[in-house]
């Protein structure tokens, strides 16, 4: 049993009008000091066996075309013990 | 064997039950032993628990509720084909078609958490209309909050509107009408109301019976998780309590996607006649399909909780038959037929399975890993639970809040010209009174192509038969500052201005719907309300011909000791033979004539002027005259019909003046206005008299259309003419002042974006 | 009579809308089955609005798997017309059949309003019988609407031509240059976020504005 995880973000460059409001509810909350907010999305992908290379290399061609739209996001592949 | 069984139960009688916590009360719970001779297992108390909250059993209500088919006339009962008990009401709307349509509330749920309070509001209601064999077609959401400027508000709004509009346009339901209210008594317990209608022909109408030895129980749907767990007894049966722990994780939440494959699946299941009854699951989940169904059939079913589709696995049986996991459903099936309804399921991925099936032994029996957990009549759970008759009281403090009246010397009246247009520019911008657009522009009121009017005309109307032009009109509406110095009366004006609203579309008013929400009925004073309003909404049905054809109660909408106004919703459905000759409210052509329909009396009690200005709460609500309604009704239907009507508006809060400054902004036209010389200008423009509507005529019709109304006895005057196109137009009050259409936008828009945040809509 | 293809994904809502805005154009609207591997011979596609999945993951991310969806990659790639309301549009962003993406309104709400536009390209199939430059009153309403793509794609489209629509007096969503819809280089594939379908009644619509979108379909067909 393995654990994959695949953490999704916007690129930096994309507007993000999600983490600006949630930037705004933080210092309206007496949260100061904070320069900026970006909100993304995690994948938590549990796999039935283990993770072999093939395997690894299949979650990252689906982490690129599936769960991210590259046009827009980067992602990140990790394998959690 | 960690769960208890029936065959447990009947062998240690005096184990301690935690009925109390799960909302009984002792002497229902001594009753539930007496109708099973034994303790009941846990599984039976949890059911019978949900079963018998007061949001599933009306055991407040009842007795009252009673009237509305009492009292249901022989022309009223023309055109129900399905009357008070099902899921919701049908009614005839002619050439074979019939809809159905429903308001309920979701109060509790949307204080706690707003967007999915109130998206499962709406998927709740729009599952109700489906069960009928019903196509939804449309939604419309009355809403009340405490005081716009409240921050409480800034959190309950914005995400009631979002939770609306994220599940209504993601089923591709069009939003088209509603009503935003703020008030400091709902501060704490905003109301969230929902209304659905659907069409179908009429040989299509579903019901929720379980007949037919071996026919088949299918729940299908969504998988069954530990959503909304006692949300019905803890939630919507008790009043909010600082001391007590927080209700968070009682919540639904919602998946609108699930639900729109659930409408579309249900459809193909419908056109191929493959159930014989069907239900959905809301309040109390399971543990309500299988018992109304059972109840309402051949009287017996029998069912393998194991069956259930799980999301979490670890559910107790206790819990499976108490969740309130949305977007599922419940048919019975004949043997034959199933393998084609699966089929139907699989195409649309809707998780299907047979949990059990239907018998003949007058029990509804639930196993759980192979021993029976529940053993219990039907009835008794779900048709039979307890009637109350609650004590009601007139408070004491009522005679003198109605002798209270906002006479000229109590409260200071505008007078002069001056006066009287900052009167008006105050009265637009009012939170009650400004433009909703802010709320209203984030739903679709496009999806289905088949509105033909929408907010902020007064009724919404949609398009039935698109060969035809077959269509109908719906409004909602109440005024909890009426009900509230006059309950009987109250519920009456909210009738007639529904019933108003629905014939100043064009539309002949024919069937009503209502959500009563009221503070505890624990409390004598607001049962006493109550009871008033339902009578005064049950005699005005009467008085008008129309039948309630369903509804729902919503009690304990109160945080401590003070409730919110009592607050009779009441909804409107008419039929228009033909869409294209709807009347819209706009202000028409320069140089038509704008007339005054009824009859205006110095009736400021509860108006918005003495709410805005004064904050003032006291007198009588205006007369009702429920005959001059009718009258006023025919009056519009046939003016439209005949195509002498260019627009028309009713009159109510806010007066003549907020009624020609709506028709003003909406057609971007002014008008020169005379008013009355035998009227004092103040009362002309502000009263609140009822069986007034504001029309526009063209001069060729003017003459057809007053012979109209004389020939009913029904007062009409040339108040004015259209004059002036865009935003320098203004609405010009002869004698008195002028106001631009600009200014007026401006008051009227700026204000709730102003609270709320800006809105490109 | 030209056979328009229509396509209902899981949650598709404005297709049969868009169907009965064939019918009045004057064509025969084809219902396409998000699991249909053949396009039943069609002359052309509709990707309609709605939230095809219920917009998990990302609008249209889903949806663009479909197996219908290889044949209209494949069919477009050859110069079948497709048009993409929308969901739709979204849709042909993720196939990138066309360039950018549709992201989140930057008012964070949904916004259903009627949207004046400007029609900037004629010489789509889609846009041929409207004016250039022609203004237009058609709904708009999504939440997910904002237009995005690299300065670089930006200056292409503008530079060759393929802004087809553009939003005027507001931007309802804070597309880029106020972009409301595109095509692709060759002009077949457009993607319009506002919504034509819901403008071809005087008696449900704003305006007839947007029956033009689906009579110039017919008007280039009827060349062919």
């Amino acid at each position: 049993m393995a654990r994959v995880v695949v953490d999704v973000m916007l690129k930096p460059e994309i507007l993000d009008p999600q983490g600006q409001a949630v930037q705004g509810a933080l210092s309206r909350l007496g949260f100061t000091g904070v320069s900026s907010v970006r909100q993304g999305k995690r994948f938590e992908i549990e796999l039935d066996g283990d993770l072999d290379d093939a395997t690894r290399a299949r979650v990252e061609e689906l982490a690129g075309t599936l769960l991210a739209n590259t046009v827009i996001e980067d992602y990140r592949v990790r394998v959690e013990d | 064997m960690s769960f208890d069984t029936v065959d447990n139960a009947r062998h240690t009688p005096d184990e301690d039950q935690p009925w109390a916590e799960l909302g009984l009360k002792e002497d229902e719970y001594q009753r539930i032993r007496e109708i099973l001779g034994r303790r009941p297992s846990s599984s039976e108390l949890a059911m019978y628990s949900v079963m018998w909250s007061e949001h599933c059993s009306y055991k407040s209500s009842k007795v009252h509720l009673r009237q509305f088919g009492e009292k249901q006339t022989e022309a009223a009962k023309e055109s129900l084909l399905v009357g008070i008990g099902e899921n919701a009401g049908v009614v005839d709307i002619g050439d074979g078609w019939a809809v159905t349509f429903k308001v309920e509330s979701h109060n509790h749920p949307s204080y706690v958490e707003p967007y999915q309070g109130a998206a499962t509001g709406v998927g709740g209601i729009v599952r109700d209309i489906l069960t009928m064999g019903a196509r939804p077609i449309a939604v419309m959401d009355p809403l009340r909050f405490g005081p716009a400027d409240a921050p409480d508000t800034r959190r309950v709004l914005p995400g009631v509107v979002a939770g609306i509009g994220g599940y209504g346009n993601c089923l591709g339901l069009p939003n088209i009408g509603g009503e935003v209210v703020f008030d400091e008594s709902y501060a704490g317990n905003p109301l969230v109301n929902a209304l659905c209608v659907g069409s179908l022909r009429h040989d299509e109408i579903k019901l929720a019976k379980a007949t037919g030895v071996g026919n088949l129980v299918v729940l299908f749907g969504a998988k069954t998780g530990g959503d909304g767990i006692g949300g019905v007894s803890v939630l919507a049966s008790e009043t909010f309590d600082a001391d007590k722990p927080s209700k968070r994780p009682s919540v639904q939440v919602g998946d609108p996607f699930t639900e729109k494959l659930l409408i579309e699946c249900c459809l193909e299941i419908f056109a191929e006649d493959l159930v014989v009854g069907i239900q959905d699951l809301g309040g109390a989940g399971i543990s309500c399909a299988t018992s109304e169904m059972a109840s309402a059939g051949t009287g017996g079913m029998h069912v393998v909780l194991d069956r259930v589709p799980l999301r979490d696995p670890t559910l107790s049986p206790e819990e499976i038959l108490m969740s309130e996991s949305q977007e599922r459903m419940c048919a019975v099936v004949e043997p034959a037929k199933l393998d084609r309804f699966m089929g139907i399921c699989q195409r649309w991925d809707i998780t299907a399975t047979v949990i059990g099936e239907v018998t003949d032994t007058d029990r509804l029996v639930i196993e759980w890993h192979s021993e029976t957990v529940v053993d219990v009549p039907p009835r008794t759970v779900a048709h039979e639970g307890p009637v109350y008759q609650r004590p009601y009281e007139r408070p004491a403090d009522q005679d003198a809040r109605q002798a209270d009246a906002p006479t000229a010397q109590r409260l200071v009246r505008p007078t002069t010209s001056v006066e009287l247009r900052d009167t008006l520019l105050r009265l637009v911008s009012s939170p009650n009174l400004a433009a909703k657009g802010w709320v209203t522009s984030q739903y679709d009121k496009y999806v289905q192509g088949n509105t033909v009017l929408a907010q902020p005309e007064d009724a919404g109307v949609v398009r039935v038969d698109e060969k035809t032009g077959r269509g109908v009109a719906i409004s909602t509406d109440a005024n909890g500052r009426f009900t509230k110095l006059d309950p009987y009366a109250g519920a009456q004006l909210a009738l007639a201005e529904a019933y108003r609203n629905v014939a100043a579309t064009g539309a002949k008013p024919l069937a009503v719907t209502n959500c009563l929400n009221f503070g505890s009925p624990e409390d004598p004073a607001v049962m006493w309300q109550f009871a008033e309003a339902v009578r005064g909404l049950a005699d005005a049905c009467e008085a008008l011909d129309v039948p309630v054809t369903g509804g729902n109660v919503s009690f304990y909408n109160q945080t401590g000791e003070v409730a919110i106004l009592p607050t009779p919703v009441v909804g409107v459905l008419g039929v228009i033979d033909d869409v294209a000759r709807r009347t819209p409210m706009a202000l028409g052509p320069e140089g038509e004539s704008v007339l005054l329909v009824g009859e205006t009396r110095d009736e400021l009690g509860g108006s918005e002027w003495a709410h805005v200005v004064h904050g003032h709460l006291g007198g009588l609500p205006p007369t009702v005259d429920l005959q001059r309604e009718r009258q006023l009704a025919e009056i519009l239907v046939a003016g439209s019909r005949d195509g002498m009507l260019t627009a028309a508006h009713d009159v109510s809060e806010g007066g003549v003046a907020l009624a020609l400054v709506e028709m003003a902004l909406r057609g971007g036209r002014g008008a020169r206005v005379v008013l009355p010389d035998d009227v004092d200008p103040f009362v002309a423009l502000f009263s609140e008299s009822t069986g007034r509507a504001v029309v526009v005529v063209p001069r060729s019709e003017e003459l057809r259309f007053t012979d109209m109304c004389v020939a009913r006895h029904v007062p009409v005057a040339r108040v004015g003419v259209v004059d002036g196109v865009g935003d320098q137009a203004e609405l010009a009050v002869q004698g008195q002042f002028s106001v631009s259409l600009a200014q007026l936008r401006t008051a009227s828009e700026a204000t709730l974006p102003a609270l709320f945040g800006p809105s490109v809509g | 009579m030209a056979r328009i293809g229509v396509v209902t994904f899981p949650g598709s809502l404005d297709d049969r809308d868009a169907a009965r805005a064939i019918t009045v154009a004057g064509g025969e609207p084809v219902p396409l089955w998000h699991k249909d591997r053949s396009l039943a011979g069609v002359d052309a596609v509709v990707l309609p609005g709605g939230f095809s999945y219920g917009d998990y993951l990302r609008c249209g991310a889903i949806a663009r798997f479909a197996p219908v969806m290889e044949m209209i990659i494949d069919g477009a790639q050859g110069g079948l017309p497709v048009l993409g309301i929308c969901n739709g549009f979204q849709i042909l962003c993720e196939t990138h059949l066309l360039p950018g993406a549709l992201t989140r309104n930057d008012s964070l709400h949904f916004v259903c309003r009627d949207q004046r536009l400007r029609i900037d390209s004629t010489s789509t199939p889609w846009t041929s019988d409207y004016a250039l430059g022609q203004e237009i009153v058609v709904p708009l309403k999504n939440g997910e609407g904002g237009y995005v793509a690299d300065e670089r794609t930006l200056d292409e489209l503008e530079a060759e031509g393929r802004v087809v629509a553009r939003y005027l007096e507001v931007n309802p969503n804070g597309s880029r240059r106020d972009i409301a819809g595109i095509s692709n280089a060759a002009g077949n594939v457009v993607g319009l976020m506002p919504h034509p379908e819901h403008a071809v009644e005087p008696l449900t619509g704003p305006s007839t504005d947007g029956l033009a979108f689906f009579t110039s379909i017919l008007t280039r067909l009827a060349r062919a």
